[in-house]
């Protein structure tokens, strides 16, 4: 796999009840790209990530990972590129402390022991987190979930991260390291979010999801100063990007945080 | 709904004891969950009115606490709560089996009594050795012997998840229970049909939770097996450990140690 893209083409999704969750949808991701998928709840943008590693089998259309198909086949070999960070972290740390989760995904891949410990400390060291090895999951804050949650993907070495709503439910500053932990990742990284101000700050491009369809693809400064595209999504600019409430001006030099990376 | 959060608590309180480092905790987790198998099967394979065989059991359970430093108060704390069930299980027993067995001053015992004595003489001795189990070797070193003595991988699996999950659900069913109080201002509310539906709405919940628990268990690579890298190493202490009980719970089953002694000090007293 050389290159760590993402090709969706024409992506429908109707979940078994019916409900139509995805329609049309089609983008390019191209390799390191940080990209932020926006919209109103139930805009489908869940529903499109859970296709980026297989979790849902599209109705009409395809996804391509790094040039491969996500069919049954591939599945093991896409869900190791393609690391997963869940909405809800306690979703996603079972296992009885945390150096065993994050080693969780590295023994499924069949590595031994010792280099599953180095792959561990690694990850865990990366978001800073190696305190945490020996407690279990439910004895952490909601800023150490959320990171251990990151290691348990990055110890799977994967080659893209996708997060579902990383910084909901974090204190500013927890969310402010995240910010600057996702920022330091030489991923390519698809970000579904409504904090649109971390999406302006991490992300060069958006997409723009409104009632399962794509209604917009373009970069930052574009989508964010849209109003009208914005009000019609269920969306507003990013508190960076509107009007200072006591001054009554724009910071000029903050309106384009894409722009000063 | 408090009474879940002190349910949870007293859980969090077992698995922090289980954290300690004694000797007792030191020892492999199978040769604990071994003892202590037999020590049960011995336990209830006495007869329905055996009470005073029964005794000597006791100091197994309080060895392994007084090692493991486990508070003994914490522990019966803890039987006191769940004794009803036991309380309740014989308790028509003195009703039922009203022969005289024995006579004590002037008192006359019927074997429903005795009967009832050795039901709950059990309950104590097992329930409690099972809670000192846990407060000295931790639930997931309980899942892990059993793991490695060829329990099943799907029992293994659901303990080690039900561990994990149940403060997850805990937390979720105290939610619920705030927000119907919240809003029944001190009544009970439209009776009980709000609790059937609360039930399941935690369980619909359950199973949307356990849905997305195990699409990341995929996206890790499950494959129906957990793997642990912890390892476990069967010493010398161990085995001294497992057999030296062992042989004195065999002993205690097969030797009626009180009459023995009761024996030997009414001999001497000749």
């Amino acid at each position: 796999m050389s290159h760590h893209t993402i090709s969706v083409v024409d992506l429908g999704f109707v979940y078994p009840d019916g409900t139509r969750a995805l329609e049309n949808v089609s983008f390019e991701v191209g390799h390191g790209e940080a990209i932020a998928v926006v919209g109103a709840n139930g805009a489908g943008k869940s529903t499109l990530l859970m296709h980026l590693n297989g979790l849902l089998s599209p109705t009409q259309g395809t996804v391509h990972i790094g040039g491969l198909p996500v069919i049954k086949s591939t599945l093991p070999e896409i869900r190791r590129t393609v690391g997963m960070i869940f909405q809800d972290s306690d979703d996603q740390l079972f296992m009885p402390t945390v150096a065993e989760d994050v080693g969780f995904g590295p023994l499924n891949l069949g590595l031994p022991p010792e280099d599953v410990a180095a792959r561990v400390d690694e990850a865990l060291g990366r978001v800073g987190a190696a305190h945490l090895k020996e407690r279990p999951p439910y004895r952490l804050s909601g800023g150490e979930k959320r990171a251990v949650a990151i290691a348990t993907v990055l110890a799977m070495e994967p080659n893209m991260l996708v997060m579902d709503e990383p910084s909901s439910g974090l204190d500013p500053q927890a969310r402010r390291r995240l910010i600057g932990l996702l920022a330091s990742f030489e991923h390519t990284r698809i970000i579904a979010t409504h904090d649109l101000d971390m999406a302006a700050e991490l992300c060069e491009r958006v997409l723009v999801m409104s009632g399962g369809r794509l209604v917009a693809d373009a970069s930052v400064r574009d989508v964010f100063t849209d109003d009208e595209l914005l009000a019609a999504s269920g969306l507003e600019r990013p508190l960076g990007m509107q009007a200072c409430p006591v001054c009554g001006g724009t910071e000029a030099g903050r309106a384009g945080p894409a722009g000063d990376r | 709904m408090s009474a879940i959060a002190t349910g949870l608590s007293t859980l969090d309180r077992l698995d922090r004891l289980a954290q300690q480092d004694t000797a007792i905790h030191r020892l492999d987790p199978r040769a604990k969950v071994l003892t202590t198998l037999v020590f049960i099967v011995c336990v209830v394979s006495f007869g329905k009115y055996d009470v005073i065989q029964l005794l000597p059991f006791v100091v197994y359970p309080v060895v392994l606490a007084a090692g493991g430093r486990v508070p003994l108060g914490f522990v019966a704390r803890i039987l006191l709560v769940v004794s009803p069930f036991a309380l309740f299980v014989g308790v028509f027993n003195p009703f039922l089996d009203r022969q005289v067995v024995a006579e004590i001053g002037g008192l006359q015992i019927s074997g429903g009594w005795v009967s009832y004595a050795s039901i709950i003489l059990r309950f104590l001795l097992t329930a409690g050795v099972a809670l000192v189990l846990t407060a000295t070797t931790s639930f997931i070193g309980i899942c892990l012997a059993l793991e490695k003595l060829r329990v099943p991988d799907v029992l293994v699996t659901q303990l080690l998840l039900l561990f994990r999950y149940i403060f997850v659900l805990g937390d979720e069913a105290q939610r619920l229970g705030q927000a119907r109080r919240l809003r029944s201002f001190g009544h009970r509310g439209m009776g009980l049909r709000p609790y059937g539906l609360m039930l399941g709405q935690l369980l619909l919940r359950s199973f949307a939770r356990a849905q997305r628990v195990y699409e990341a268990m995929l996206c890790r690579g499950f494959d129906g097996r957990i793997r642990m890298a912890r390892t476990l190493h069967f010493g010398r202490a161990d085995l001294l450990f497992t057999l030296g009980w062992t042989a004195l719970f065999v002993a205690f089953r097969l030797v009626d140690v009180p009459l023995l002694l009761g024996r030997l000090t009414t001999g001497m007293g000749q």
